[in-house]
């Protein structure tokens, strides 16, 4: 029982139990959702997976099945990020254990119901549970901003080294904060609309909208909701990697005031889609502007000292070219969620930036089916970055070393860069060929991207198994993270190992 | 490191090998009989049918008939010869045009003018036109004397369908003729299998000499007949009409304010099965064309 019960508090209560569940919860959802889209579809897969788990599939509700998808998938990645900041940022205990407590609960709820509700029959019960799940997130949401509230005296600054306001307000801790009530003040932008369902909102994709000359209040409300929310669990990212590298000096004196400035510009202007629609995109571009220099000063910082510390284990003075970039490559964990950053320029934000430009004299002059696909590869991209980034962290957390580490690292950074440049390429083929030729293009990114994407889904499926094997062992890694984590009790290890020996 | 370089490549390479290059065909395709007459109309009786996503109770208090297929490269190929003849086209540039009043301009955000004068048809020199042309006189090319006309813009489907006294469907016309009354998705029903219709990866025979995104389907061809060992399942809408779903997309009438964009229905062999959904639209400028969009006619009763 104590065995269980130490399973069981590793986890539901340490951070990285926690994570490894949502990590685990996640693939599997993808693993099995996956199936129903894509290649699988064309090898018979999706019609498998259909038949064998019952899914009732009607075709005028694909659209909502996807955005229930979306969210249940979205409450546990948000889920992820507020285990990652209750772990690094400073709080009280019960705090921790609360919200966390609170989000699992939350995200657990609303993925088993959404994806009953959706896909499995509708029970409107089980819609209710759903609501009830992204309610208790939510919740959670509100217990995290204020435990993170910035200006309790135990929280200011001691080290100047860290960029402070006055009076040593901790200003990392004040981008903490902003982020979380920017996410809340979206989700409510979001809910909002959702509760006009069947009133005067009725279930679409953003995607599917292109082009209408007229879009109404609760639609604009929707848009809006599902950009920033995106951009804001982007920008937590930033924040906890921040964290990781221990992020300080100049650069951190000068990225957390654009970081919250930019948060609270770049929320604000996708709230005033629905009044200013407009203006609301130049405020879009100064906010993201701010938050991308921000991201880039830590990208700098992180980069710097990877090559610092690695020199300097090597006890290597004066370093040639080759020698830093040796250093720098060294661990492609660290490398590769700051090289995630700098990747999302190109496949994100640089074509975001193109197409704005060029819509009316490109994008537009594409048939809209084009554009849509040019829309819905760019956010599954940003999307793709934030999960490898992720993934790439608790890797490190999982306790990866070696050659396991270095596989890990390159296979994920390496094979989801080929899927993303691939699909990136596939969206804009238009650019580079004719629809009459396009054939060849479209095999070669369309094989370039389900090799990388299946690649980096089987190193995930192999880490999951690596911990899932731990998880049996009884001093596996988990116990020592469990230790590290307070939650081991010296008379529970004791117990456990007593229980193991009446069992054997 | 290097393994993983060179695993990669090999991977990509064995699975491209595994889909035909997707080059332009040289050689002609079969020519198959599907027995359904592209010189047939269906009639549509007036009367209530839910419309769009969310089946939104739509009246057409009138009676009118739309052609059973899309719009052949052979009729096209006979209308150009007739159209040049007449003075109604014209022949420019490797290109086919015609005259175009314009549309009332609105000023709306990314809304282009559609100024008056002289507008592309059909283009004679992109390799996805499947007619040919001996600076004389229009002919299917061979083998694709049944398929659907494509390469042609909206221009050239609305002159076509004028030029015989008869006009381009509304959306409206034509999806209650894609679905009939009872809110179904699909023309034949309420699921789709891959030999319903010509779709991306529908396995079809074509498909296997240009690749998934495959080749334009003679029209008629989902009617049940088996054609050399590959059986196709019966697909008609309520009314009788064929490839409402894949194949081609098919060109609709409205102008609508605000925007240029003229609007498709019914998906094509380049797009996965959802965008078959009878509601599906889709939109490009009224100059647009493509290998994936052609067009039928309507007329009224």
């Amino acid at each position: 029982m104590q065995a269980i019960s130490n399973r069981f508090n590793y986890l539901f209560r340490s951070t990285k139990g926690l994570v490894l569940v949502a990590i685990a919860l996640i693939s599997l959802v993808t693993a099995i959702w996956g199936t129903l889209s894509g290649p699988m579809v064309e090898w018979g897969v999706k019609d498998v997976t259909v038949r064998l788990l019952g899914m009732q599939l009607v075709e005028a509700e694909r659209e909502g099945r996807i955005i229930m998808l979306y969210h249940t998938i979205a409450m546990a990645v948000v889920a992820i990020e507020v285990y990652f900041i209750t772990g690094a940022v400073k709080m009280k205990k019960h705090e921790q254990a609360t919200i966390n407590a609170t989000i699992t609960a939350g995200y657990l709820t609303s993925m088993v119901f959404g994806l009953w509700f959706a896909y499995f029959g509708h029970n409107f019960v089980f819609h209710g549970l759903f609501l009830f799940g992204q309610s208790l997130v939510f919740f959670a949401g509100i217990l995290l901003a204020a435990a993170l509230w910035p200006w309790r005296k135990e929280y200011r600054v001691r080290d100047s080294a860290y960029a402070h306001g006055p009076g040593g307000i901790d200003l990392e801790r004040v981008a903490f904060f902003t982020m979380t009530v920017a996410t809340l003040g979206s989700a409510v932008f979001g809910a909002v609309t959702g509760s006009y369902w069947g009133n005067g909102h009725e279930t679409f994709l953003a995607e599917d909208l292109i082009r209408e000359p007229y879009k109404t209040p609760l639609q604009l409300a929707i848009i809006g909701h599902l950009h920033i929310m995106l951009t804001l669990i982007a920008v937590a990212l930033a924040l906890i990697i921040g964290r990781w590298f221990d992020f300080k000096g100049i650069l951190h004196k000068i990225a957390m005031p654009l970081m919250i400035l930019g948060t609270i510009i770049v929320t604000a202007g996708a709230w005033a889609v629905v009044p200013f629609r407009p203006i609301a995109h130049i405020i879009i571009y100064v906010g993201s502007v701010m938050v991308m220099l921000a991201a880039l000063m830590l990208v700098i910082f992180g980069w710097n000292k990877l090559i610092r510390e690695r020199l300097a284990e090597q006890g290597i003075k004066k370093a040639t070219v080759w020698q830093g970039v040796k250093a720098l490559l060294h661990d492609p964990l660290k490398f590769g969620s700051l090289w995630q950053m700098v990747y999302m320029n190109f496949t994100v934000s640089g074509v975001g930036i193109f197409m704005a430009i060029k819509l009316d004299e490109i994008f537009r002059v594409w048939p809209a089916r084009e554009e849509r696909i040019a829309l819905t590869g760019h956010w599954h991209i940003l999307s793709g970055i934030i999960a490898t980034i992720i993934l790439l962290y608790y890797a490190d957390l999982a306790g990866l070393k070696g050659k396991a580490r270095r596989w890990f690292g390159w296979l994920v950074i390496l094979c989801s860069d080929l899927a993303f440049g691939a699909v990136t390429v596939f969206s804009m083929k238009r650019l580079f060929v004719s629809e009459s030729a396009q054939q060849p293009l479209v095999n070669w990114t369309m094989v370039l991207t389900d090799v990388g994407l299946a690649s980096v889904l089987a190193v995930l499926a192999a880490l999951m198994l690596w911990r899932l094997i731990d998880l049996f062992k009884k001093e596996g890694r988990w116990a020592q993270e469990l230790a590290e984590a307070g939650l081991a009790t010296p008379v529970a290890a004791e117990e456990e190992s007593i229980s193991d020996q009446e069992v054997a | 490191m290097k393994r993983i370089f060179v695993l990669l490549t090999l991977t990509a390479l064995l699975a491209t090998g595994c889909v035909p290059s997707g080059e332009v065909p040289t050689t002609p395709p079969p020519l198959l009989d599907t027995g359904i007459d592209p010189n047939a109309w269906a009639e549509v009786p007036a009367g209530e049918f839910l419309m769009g996503l969310h089946d939104r109770e739509t009246l057409v208090d009138y009676d009118y008939e739309m052609m059973v297929t899309s719009v052949t490269n052979a009729q096209y190929a006979e209308y150009l010869n007739q159209a040049v003849a007449a003075g109604t086209v014209k022949i420019m540039d490797d290109q086919v045009v015609g005259y175009y009043p314009g549309d009332e301009f609105h000023g709306y955000e990314h809304e282009k003018k559609i100024e008056a004068g002289d507008w592309l048809h059909v283009p004679l020199d992109d390799p996805g036109l499947r007619l040919d042309f001996d600076s004389t006189t229009f002919a299917p090319k061979p083998g694709y004397e049944n398929h659907p006309m494509v390469m042609v813009t909206w221009f050239g489907a609305k002159a076509y369908c004028e030029f015989y006294g008869w006009r381009l469907p509304t959306e409206v016309e034509w999806e209650k003729a894609a679905r009939g009354t009872d809110g179904r998705p699909f023309p034949w029903g309420d699921e789709i299998e891959r030999n319903n219709a010509n779709f991306y990866s529908s396995f079809d025979l074509f498909e296997k000499i240009v690749g998934k995104q495959g080749d334009t389907t003679p029209v008629g061809f989902y009617n049940g007949k088996v054609y050399d060992g590959y059986q196709t399942l019966d697909s008609p809408s309520p009314y009788g009409l064929y490839d409402m779903a894949g194949n081609v997309w098919q060109w609709t009438s409205n102008v609508y304010e605000g925007v240029h964009y003229r609007y498709m229905r019914g998906g094509s062999k380049a797009d996965y099965a959802y965008n078959l959904r009878a509601w599906t639209r889709n939109n490009a400028g009224p100059d647009y064309f493509s290998p994936n969009v052609g067009f039928r006619c309507a007329r009224d009763k």
